[in-house]
C-alpha cells in the first residue's frame, strides 16, 4: 500500500473565546484509505475538518493538505478536496442538474465534461430518474445522496464526509455507506469519514482516529488498537466495544 | 473575485423568476405608467393651441399626476426594490446550510457578496431602464412630442442616478441579512431604516430648525434663512434627500440650484435672473455632481463594512 501521508497535523489547536474545541492534535491521512473519524458530538470534529479546509482559522499547530497548507491557501485546497458538510443544505427550488451544474461551474469545470460527469454521477447515485425533481421535493436520503453526487461531479483527490448518515432510515443507511465504498474503491477517492454507524465504520475503514473532548485519544489500524486496548484478535472485537472502552476511560 | 460569476448568474436567475420580484416589479410599473398617464394628458390638453417649449417631454416625469411625481414616486418606492432583493441574501443561505457548501468551492468569499450585490444591481438596472422605456413610449403617443437628444440624455442620467440610488438600498439590504441570523429581523431593520430616512429625517429636521431658530417669520428674513439651512443641513443624511437634489436639476432643466428658493443667496439670484432660461445639461450635472458622489460614497462605505464583517466571521457563527 502507498502510505503517503494527504493529511498531516501537528499540535492543531482551535480555541473559541474560552472553549478549547480541538487540543493540540497530531494525526496522518494516507493516500486511497477511508478514515474513520469517531468522537462523540461536540469532540471537536467538524472543527478539525473546518480548519483542515482553511474555512476556520487554527489557533495554532501546523497543517497540511495535499501538501498544501490551508490556512494559507485555502482556495487550492478546497479545489482539491470535497466537503459533505454534516445538515447539508440544497437550494431547493433547483433541480438535480441544475444543482449540479451550478457545483461544475464553481469548481471551473469545462461545460462538456461536466455533463458526462453530472449525468455519471446520477446514475451512480441513483437519481437519474429523479434528475428534474426538485430538490425541496427530495426525501432526506435523496438529498445526501445529492450531496455524494457534488462530491462526484467535483472529483475530489479527498473527501470530508461529516456525518453523511446522519438521519437516514436504516436502508437509506446502507446504501450510503455503499456509496460511499464505491467511492473509495472505483474512484479511489481518499475519505475521512465521520460516523456514529459504528459497525459500518468498522467495515469500511482499516484505520480510526478516536477524538473525545478536543483530544485525539487513539489513532491507527483499528486490529491493532483492539490488540493493544482488549486483547483481541481482529475478528473477535466490534468497533463498538473499542470505542466505548476509550469513552469510559476519559 | 474568482467565483463571483456563477454566483452571479444564479442570482440573477433566482431573482427574474422569484415572484416578490414580479410583483414588486407589476406593481411599480403600473403605478408608474398611471402616474406617466396622467401626466401625458394633462401636458396635452395644456399643449393644444401653444407652441412647442422646450423639455415639454421631461415634463412627464416631473409633474405631478394625482399626488407624486414620477420622480418622487422612485425616491419612496424605489427603496422597497433594493431592500426587497437583498433582505435575506446571505442569511437565508446561512439558515439552510447552503453557505457551509458554497464556501467550501473554490472561490474567496467575497464572491458571494459581489455576485449577489452584482446580479441586484443588474436586476435594478433592468428593471428601471424598463419603465423608463415604457414611460417614454408611452410620452410619445400620448403627447405626441418627440424628445430630443439632451432630453434623452437628461434621462438617461436620471437612470444611472436611480440605479446608483436604489443599488445604495441593496447594500444596506445585505448588510442586514449578514448581520442579523434571522430573515426577519433583517427585513425588519431594513424597512425601519427606510421609513426613518423617508419620513422622520425630515420631519426630524423641522423639529431641530424650528428649536435652534425659533423666530423664523416674513419679518424675520435672516432667521428664515438660518432655519432652512440647519434644515436643509439635517435632512442631507437621508439618501432620499440626497437623491432628490441629485436627481432635481437633471430631470427639471428650469431649475437652477438644489435650494429652496429661501437658500438662494443675493449673487446666485442675479445670476439666475440673468439667464432666465433653462440650464445647460453640462451646468445641471456640475450642480447635482456633490450628490451624485456622496450617494456613490454611501453605497460604498455599507459595501466596505458588508465586506469586513462577512470576512472576518467565524465560519461557525456565519
Ligand atoms: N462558533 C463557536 N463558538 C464557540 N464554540 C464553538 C463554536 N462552534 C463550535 N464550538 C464548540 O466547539 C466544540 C467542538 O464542536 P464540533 O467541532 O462541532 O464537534 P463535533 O463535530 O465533534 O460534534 C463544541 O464543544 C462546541 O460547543
Ligand atoms: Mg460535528
Amino acid at each position: 500500500m502507498d502510505e503517503q501521508a494527504i493529511i498531516e497535523t501537528e499540535d492543531l489547536t482551535k480555541v473559541y473565546k474560552t472553549q478549547v474545541a480541538v487540543d493540540h492534535v497530531s494525526f496522518n491521512v494516507v493516500q486511497g484509505e477511508v478514515f474513520g473519524f469517531l468522537g462523540p458530538n461536540g469532540a471537536g470534529k467538524t472543527t478539525t475538518i473546518l480548519m483542515l479546509l482553511g474555512l476556520t482559522e487554527p489557533t495554532s499547530g501546523k497543517v497540511r493538505v495535499l501538501g498544501v497548507d490551508p490556512t494559507r491557501d485555502s482556495i487550492k485546497v478546497k479545489g482539491m478536496v470535497g466537503y459533505m458538510p454534516e445538515n447539508m443544505g440544497f437550494y431547493g427550488d433547483l433541480d438535480a442538474v441544475q444543482s449540479l451544474k451550478f457545483i461544475a461551474e464553481l469548481n471551473n469545470i469545462p461545460r462538456d465534461v461536466a455533463d458526462e460527469r453530472i449525468e455519471a454521477a446520477l446514475r451512480t447515485v441513483g437519481l437519474a430518474d429523479e434528475a428534474r425533481k426538485k430538490v425541496a421535493a427530495y426525501s432526506r436520503g435523496m438529498r445526501q445522496r445529492l450531496g455524494l453526487a457534488e462530491l462526484v461531479v467535483k472529483e475530489p483527490k479527498l473527501a470530508f464526509l461529516d456525518e453523511p448518515t446522519l438521519g437516514l432510515d436504516p436502508d437509506a443507511t446502507n446504501r450510503m455507506m455503499d456509496l460511499i465504498e464505491s467511492l473509495s474503491c472505483e474512484k479511489g477517492m481518499t475519505i475521512v469519514l465521520c460516523s456514529h454507524f459504528l459497525h459500518m465504520v468498522q467495515r469500511l475503514c482499516r484505520r480510526v482516529g478516536i477524538m473525545i473532548k478536543g483530544k485525539m485519544v487513539a489513532q491507527g489500524p483499528m486490529d491493532r488498537l483492539a490488540q493493544e486496548k482488549l486483547g483481541l484478535g481482529a475478528e473477535e472485537y466490534t468497533l463498538e466495544e473499542l470505542y466505548m472502552k476509550y469513552f469510559q476511560e476519559t | 473575485m474568482q467565483g463571483w460569476k456563477p454566483i452571479f448568474k444564479k442570482e440573477l436567475a433566482d431573482h427574474f423568476s422569484s415572484y416578490r420580484f414580479i410583483i414588486l416589479f407589476s406593481l411599480i410599473t403600473m403605478v408608474s405608467l398611471i402616474i406617466a398617464y396622467m401626466v401625458g394628458v394633462t401636458i396635452k390638453q395644456d399643449l393644444e393651441g401653444v407652441a412647442k417649449p422646450k423639455f415639454v417631454f421631461l415634463m412627464l416625469f416631473i409633474s405631478r399626476g394625482v399626488v407624486f411625481s414620477l420622480v418622487q414616486f422612485v425616491a419612496f418606492f424605489g427603496p422597497l426594490i433594493g431592500l426587497v432583493l437583498g433582505f435575506d441574501a446571505i442569511n437565508r443561505e446561512r439558515n439552510e446550510g447552503t453557505l457551509s457548501k458554497l464556501l467550501s468551492q473554490p472561490l474567496y468569499r467575497d464572491a458571494v457578496i459581489n455576485g449577489k450585490f452584482l446580479a441586484g444591481v443588474v436586476t435594478i438596472s433592468i428593471m428601471m431602464a424598463s419603465i423608463l422605456l415604457l414611460i417614454t413610449g408611452m410620452g410619445l403617443k400620448i403627447v405626441g412630442v418627440i424628445p430630443g437628444v439632451e432630453e434623452l440624455c437628461r434621462i438617461f442620467l436620471y437612470l444611472i442616478v436611480s440605479i446608483v440610488y436604489i443599488s445604495f438600498w441593496l447594500g444596506v439590504s445585505i448588510l442586514f441579512s449578514i448581520i442579523f441570523r434571522s430573515i426577519a429581523t433583517s427585513a425588519l431593520a431594513s424597512l425601519a431604516l427606510w421609513i426613518f430616512f423617508s419620513f422622520f429625517v425630515s420631519m426630524g429636521a423641522t423639529v431641530v430648525a424650528n428649536a435652534a431658530a425659533p423666530d423664523a417669520n416674513s419679518s424675520n428674513p435672516e432667521a428664515m434663512v438660518r432655519n432652512a439651512k440647519i434644515q436643509r443641513a439635517i435632512s442631507l443624511i437621508s439618501p432620499m434627500v440626497l437623491y432628490t437634489y441629485g436627481t432635481a436639476t437633471v430631470i427639471d432643466p428650469t431649475r437652477k440650484t438644489t435650494s429652496t428658493m429661501v437658500l438662494v443667496g443675493p449673487m446666485e439670484k442675479i445670476s439666475q435672473e440673468r439667464f432666465s432660461g433653462p440650464l445647460p445639461l453640462s451646468q445641471s450635472i456640475l450642480i447635482v455632481l456633490p450628490y451624485i458622489l456622496s450617494l456613490i460614497a454611501i453605497t460604498a462605505v455599507c459595501f466596505a463594512i458588508s465586506y469586513t464583517i462577512f470576512m472576518r466571521r467565524e465560519i461557525r457563527s456565519l
